[in-house]
């Protein structure tokens, strides 16, 4: 997705991906096989970048060259999405078409975000999309005790995973998205490690939770 | 981070969590705070766990603990990246600060 991005702005910008996939290389092979990516694809399977405030994908973190973060977790998208024109086709169900219409809806700002990255590349610290160290810390996300805690149950819920431990697993999976509900990437990973009974196992689903929380906070609105 | 045991050892404790026991307390970069420790062979992580404002989930069926990040404040303490190592398909580690000298765009993406 971001390798023709990447072909124009390096080597005065590298672009590392980080797959948050708790199933790790398996489910993230085919993907990055296919995409045959130049830059460093790296495997997130206990969602350590969660800890930067990464709730949702995709997500893009700008990092200077000192190794300071100059713009916090925000939504990265290198192209409009298709599913941002997609029309409803004429036979679909009532929910394809509520889950079409509400992907619509969705908060991205793809051509603005690639400018702004375009800006950064080429005036350094005088872009004026390049944040000082008070302005990142500002806006990067507040953690309050129960996001902590669902760090917690997801780290467990991963491990008990690995170790084979199904029902323990969702136990901590249930009550990491309990306690964060708006972190799309422990719900969405979790689903997806349970397979296409997810929403009987966690009584709830992917259409459900963004009507819930309303479409528009599913990507915050992009504030450059 | 995942833990086996409820105590740990200094050298795992920062392994782990980043935080170095020294004589003046927990200390991270250049911030420390006030840590009592009988043993640094054998440090309580509930201890650890109040000091440092860490929530601690116990799962005793599987016999094991993870500590959450710090609560309370902001998702980024400081500006300055965490040094995070992931590794690629092959297995192979890279760490983050291994970009240094390099504009980066770090993007999380999955394949669900």
């Amino acid at each position: 997705m971001w390798q023709e991005l990447r072909a124009e702005l390096y080597p005065k910008l590298e672009i590392v991906t980080v797959a948050l996939d708790a199933r790790g290389a398996t489910a993230a092979r085919p993907w990055i096989e296919k995409a045959e990516p130049q830059h460093p694809s790296l495997i997130d399977e206990a969602h350590v970048l969660d800890r930067l405030g990464v709730v949702n994908v995709p997500t893009g973190i700008w990092i200077d060259e000192s190794g300071t973060i100059v713009r916090p977790p925000e939504t990265a998208y290198p192209r409009r999405p298709s599913f941002k024109d997609r029309e409803v086709p004429a036979d679909a169900t009532p929910i394809e078409r509520e889950r079409i219409e509400l992907t619509r809806k969705l908060n991205v700002d793809a051509e603005r975000y690639v400018a702004a990255l375009r800006d950064w590349v080429a005036k350094g610290p005088s872009s004026r999309y390049a944040l000082s160290p008070d302005e990142v810390v500002r806006r990067s996300r507040p953690r309050p005790v129960e996001e902590a805690t669902a760090d917690a149950h997801f780290a467990l819920g991963h491990e008990l995973h690995t170790m084979g431990e199904r029902d323990l697993a969702i136990e901590h999976f249930r009550e990491a998205q309990r306690l964060h509900p708006t972190n799309w990437t422990y719900r969405r990973d979790a689903w997806a490690i349970a397979g296409p009974d997810y929403a009987t196992i966690y009584g709830t689903t992917w259409l459900d939770d963004v009507k819930r929380e309303g479409a528009e906070n599913y990507y915050p609105r992009l504030e450059l | 981070m995942i833990f086996r045991s409820s105590r740990v050892s200094a050298a795992e404790l920062e392994r782990a969590t980043g935080w170095e026991l020294k004589p003046e307390g927990l200390c991270h970069g250049e911030r420390c705070v006030r840590f009592a420790v009988r043993s640094p062979d054998a440090i309580d992580l509930a201890d650890v766990a109040q000091a440092l404002g860490m929530p601690l989930v116990v799962e005793p069926r599987a016999g094991l603990r993870a500590l959450g990040p710090e609560a309370g404040g902001k998702a980024l303490a400081t500006a300055v990246l965490p040094d995070i190592e992931l590794p690629d398909l092959e297995g192979r580690m890279f760490r983050l600060s291994s970009f240094r000298g390099q504009k980066v765009l770090l993007v999380a993406w999955a394949s669900w």
